[in-house]
């Protein structure tokens, strides 16, 4: 991890890639499945929840990297809590107010983002120790990661389960909808079923890595 | 709409299992349903928790009321466990040191669970009274602790089967919590 | 969580920790606060628009809406009009058509479901006693089974619901209930949806407990109620 201010854009550019997708937090590091789970249903609850935690962790990561001088060892988990939970209200309040049809899809996992550990894994981890624009830059790597998973997973729920992408049918009126992806079994089949993609294309990557040093 | 706490419990116990049916508390889930021997103690520790929690935010959520303040709730709340979670800690390590070395490093994991501020936020949502609230938490717990020992019995059981080496790991936790959740969801409606 | 760093690293006196931990929580509060306040009107008029959409859909004639409270005895209370209705009263909607006449009450109820609690609204029409008819506020049922409820033709067609007062004005004179799909036989009673029963019943119960609360408590002060005041 780079802690120089002067950083050339490529290093930019790994900060932000390395939470999209060498250390995904939801396909690589399996953090924050509660809401991964639970809110996908739809494309639409889970872009909006991406969302809410971008700006969560954004903010969070931010703040603690604005005052990571000033936080005593002994206090800093509670420190970062506060600063988290604040943010968290914020958002909660934003979403009343833009739409409660919304609020009511996502529910009390507005309010749990508090206890999303990628939020308090990455303010301990990484904001902590460097400066608010890596910090920053790392933070929305994360979230853009988070968001894309989430995406992936509210985007196959909702189709197998509801014929629907975005609230658009897909199939026509006759498609007989997999009703059991939009329930609580489905989000775990789903995510189970991504995982087992990534770990087959990470296989397929490695044994051509053998293979090529194996011919040299 | 008056729930009386035996459908309190079994709601919160089976039907509408925090784990298999809300997705609340699933990093453990997933972390330390391994072995069973770390997973009892694990989900005792929870509920034990969960009962402190719901008590505390009970208490709160009144002070909270009377002086107009909802939009600290949250902030309190998990505050709160926190500091529970802490006192929990101390008062284990002084007087049980035993029990408190066997949950050691699962102790401060705890703050950090869904479940316990789910616990304290859905009993707010529904308006439970004194006993509901401490029912829902005992629920709350026991399903817990039940989802946390079944999962851990069946991946006791998996080492010793001959799984596709891609499939290992959390792949294949994800695909058994699938199959109990639809087997859980034969509960649904039992608290009518 | 921090009983293994202390010994290692100097630890920072207690004055410095309460003046940081005081300083970040003033920090915190001015934010919420100051976001509470920002958005307070705008989730205020969105609750306002989603109830009387809701209201409106229940009572279609309704073009305007009272907000009241009935306490346990006495003449119902308009809400946000100073005074504090006494515990245990029940909110319900006064729906007044264009000339300023009642058109109808709705008020929520709620039952355990198939998933989750069922929240409902109700309408209940004063002039023929009768429950007019339901939509959902909120549920967690099966997409596709247990939300049939508001969709489904047959379902609908319960709707009015026979709701009289027993002749002592205390509760209704039938309890209405749901029953088996195709056994419907009185006008109280609701035919379920085959395969939806326990979701049907929610609706059934969910009426039933709120409307044997609310209507007794309601007939007696309904010329007060007749116009818009």
């Amino acid at each position: 991890m780079s802690t120089a201010t002067n950083l050339s854009s490529t290093d930019r550019w790994d900060e932000f890639m390395e939470g999209v997708w060498r250390q995904n937090p939801l396909f690589v590091m399996v953090l924050g499945l509660c809401p991964a789970l639970a809110v996908t249903v739809s494309a639409v609850n889970a872009l909006s929840m991406g969302l809410a935690t971008t700006f969560v962790l954004t903010c969070s990561c931010l703040l603690v990297s604005l005052l990571r001088k000033m936080i005593p060892k002994e206090v800093r988990i509670a420190t970062y809590i506060v600063i988290i939970a604040t943010f968290v209200t914020v958002v909660d309040y934003v979403i009343q107010a833009v739409s409660l049809a919304l609020y009511d899809a996502l529910g009390a996992f507005i309010q749990l983002i508090v206890v999303n550990c990628i939020i308090l894994g990455r303010a301990e981890a990484h904001a902590s120790k460097n400066p608010p624009l890596p910090a920053m830059l790392n933070a929305l790597g994360m979230s853009a990661g988070f968001t894309l998973g989430l995406f992936a997973l509210g985007a196959v729920r909702e189709i197998l389960g509801a014929g629907t992408l975005f609230g658009i049918s897909l199939f026509g009126p006759h498609f007989q909808p997999w009703v059991v992806m939009v329930l609580p079994p489905g989000g775990f089949f789903v995510l189970g079923l991504w995982l087992l993609v990534f770990a087959a294309i990470a296989r397929r990557k490695q044994d051509k890595l053998a293979e090529a040093a194996g011919h040299a | 709409m008056h729930e009386s706490a035996a459908q309190i419990f079994i709601n919160a116990f089976l039907a509408n299992n925090f784990v298999l049916a809300m997705f609340l508390g699933l990093c453990p889930f997933i972390g330390v349903s391994g072995k069973l021997e770390t997973a009892a103690p694990m989900g005792a520790a929870t509920t034990f928790v969960m009962l402190v929690a719901s008590l505390c935010a009970y208490g709160l959520n009144l002070l909270l009321t009377s002086f107009n303040l909802e939009f600290l709730r949250l902030i309190a709340y998990i505050v709160i466990i926190a500091s529970a979670v802490q006192l929990v800690e101390m008062v284990l390590k002084k007087y049980s040191p035993g029990l408190f070395r066997a949950l050691g490093i699962y102790l401060p994991l705890i703050t950090t669970n869904c479940a316990v501020l789910g616990v304290a936020l859905f009993q707010t949502a529904r308006e439970y009274d004194f006993v509901q609230s401490v029912t829902f938490a005992v629920g709350a717990g026991a399903g817990f602790t039940l989802a946390l020992v079944l999962m851990a019995s069946v991946r006791e059981r998996l080492q010793l089967s001959d799984v596709p080496s891609v499939a290992q790991g959390t792949a294949l936790s994800l695909m058994l919590a699938g199959i109990l959740s639809l087997a859980f969801m034969g509960f649904a409606g039992l608290g009518g | 969580m921090s009983q293994a760093t202390d010994a290692l690293t100097v630890s920072t006196p207690t004055v410095g920790m309460i003046r940081t931990l005081g300083l970040v929580a003033a920090l915190c509060g001015l934010i919420i606060v100051s976001a509470y306040q920002g958005t307070y009107d705008a989730v205020q008029e969105n609750k306002r628009i989603a109830v009387e959409r809701a209201v409106f859909k229940v009572i279609p004639v309704a073009t305007s809406i009272v907000e009241y409270l009935a306490p346990g005895s006495g003449a119902p209370q308009k809400v946000g009009t100073g005074g504090t209705a006494p515990a245990g009263s029940i909110k319900f909607y006064a729906g007044y058509d264009k000339d300023g006449h009642l058109a109808g009450i709705a008020a929520e109820g709620a039952a355990k479901g198939y998933a989750d609690t069922v929240r409902i609204l109700f309408a209940w029409d004063p002039a023929q006693a009768t429950i007019t008819g339901f939509g959902v506020v909120s549920s967690r049922e099966t997409p596709g089974i247990g939300d049939k409820i508001v969709v489904d033709k047959d379902f609908l067609a319960n709707f009015p619901l026979a709701a009289p007062l027993s002749d002592d004005r205390m509760v209704l004179a039938h309890e209405i209930r749901t029953v088996k799909h195709g056994t419907k036989t009185q006008p109280w009673e609701i035919d379920a949806i085959a395969g939806a029963t326990i979701t049907s019943r929610a609706v059934g119960k969910a009426i039933n407990e709120a409307a044997q609360a609310l209507v007794p408590r309601l007939v007696p002060h309904l010329d007060a109620l007749k116009e818009k005041s």
